[in-house]
């Protein structure tokens, strides 16, 4: 009898767990699903400064993308690599959208403010988006090594640099302050995680799918019309 | 019956960590939490699966192996006693190598894998304790 009403409540305590354990990964859910873009008001824009990353597209898109990425974020390199291209191809390319790359190396990637630098560095050469693939390609390898700096420089070479030049860049730290100051800007716009997209002025966070994107950009289009 | 409390805890700590890897709750993204970077990093794949997704199925073999060994049929069989040892055994060497990871090469912890760590260990705990109550009671009187 008394192990029958012990198995009861044993039984019981085992609901309760689930019960609970269901609700809160259902919660979890629903709170995820939720998280849609957050409009940016004009004075927000406004207020930061004006870090001009990097762009690819026309400059007479009506609607401006803007990237605010980490170089040692995983999640931005999956971002990069499942879905950058249908951006590109999709909304970029037909002039739709220009895309804006804004640094904002998270102060948890150790390797991050360097991976920055470096892709500043090919950028003086015009390298920029070569030396962007490279790192988010070949993101497994470097991030976890001690040292990345000589297989950037690797990057550099592979991507036909001057690597005098390279070398002479990384040396000086010259871009350190400017990548610092995006990086404050995006706080300043409350942008917490990486990747982050302002389009229009719709602030949404996340590896966000290629369909997502095209509904925002299209708004943003449909806004700038009128 | 402890045993099937805690592995029923796991099963959704693992649950939460494997959806969330699969980006069912919520767009993929670093934050400044290191979670993120555990849960991201290249070691939270083995052979093609989420880490994560080990521990949903080790969480419910534990919970399926201790309901059955409470079932009366089972009362006085060794059986159920020795899978829940194995199988927490493995669980927590799995446990100490991804805590190895996490803190020499990923360098960033995971809170939820953390809780998950506490909570494989003390379902190996409980299981050695019941194993050896098994062998005891059934080690013949001298």
């Amino acid at each position: 009898m008394a192990r029958s009403v012990n198995m009861k409540l044993f039984y019981g305590a085992l609901a309760v767990i689930g019960a609970v354990g269901v609700a809160a990964l259902w919660t979890a859910r629903t709170r995820g699903a939720d998280d849609g873009p957050t409009t940016v008001s004009s004075a927000a824009l406004a207020a930061v400064g004006d870090y001009e990353g990097y762009v690819l597209g026309s400059e007479s898109a009506p609607v401006e993308i803007v990237e605010f990425a980490d170089f040692q974020c995983p999640a931005c390199a999956r971002f990069t690599i499942l879905t950058a291209s249908d951006v590109k191809a999709g909304l970029v390319e037909g002039g739709l959208a220009r895309w804006r790359f804004h640094d904002f190396p998270l102060p948890i990637h150790q390797h991050a403010p360097l991976a920055h630098h470096a892709a500043a560095c090919a950028g003086e050469q015009g390298q920029f988006w070569g030396m962007h693939d490279q790192l988010f390609y070949n993101q497994g390898r470097w991030a976890t090594e001690s040292r990345p700096g000589r297989r950037f420089r690797d990057y550099a070479q592979a991507l036909g640099l001057d690597l005098g030049r390279y070398d002479d860049c990384m040396g000086s730290g010259r871009y350190a302050a400017r990548i610092e100051q995006a990086k404050r800007e995006a706080i300043e716009l409350n942008v917490t995680s990486t990747p982050s997209f302002l389009i229009g002025n719709q602030l949404v966070a996340g590896a966000i799918p290629y369909d997502s994107i095209k509904v925002l950009v299209e708004r943003a289009a449909a806004r700038a019309s009128q | 019956m402890v045993i099937a409390a805690l592995s029923l805890v796991g099963f959704f700590v693992a649950t939460y960590l494997w959806l969330w890897k699969i980006g069912m709750l919520g767009a993929l993204a670093c934050g400044t939490g290191a979670c993120e970077t555990v849960q991201l990093s290249e070691y939270a794949v083995i052979f093609g699966l989420p880490v994560a997704l080990y521990g949903v199925g080790g969480y419910l073999a534990l919970l399926v192996v201790s309901l059955v060994g409470l079932q009366p049929r089972w009362a006085g069989r060794h059986g159920p006693t020795d899978l829940l040892m194995a199988l927490s055994a493995i669980g927590v060497l799995f446990t100490a190598y991804l805590t190895y990871l996490e803190a020499a090469v990923i360098n960033a912890w995971c809170r939820w894998c953390l809780v998950s760590a506490a909570i494989i260990t003390a379902i190996f705990v409980t299981a050695l304790l019941g194993w050896r109550a098994d062998r005891r009671s059934s080690a013949p009187a001298s």
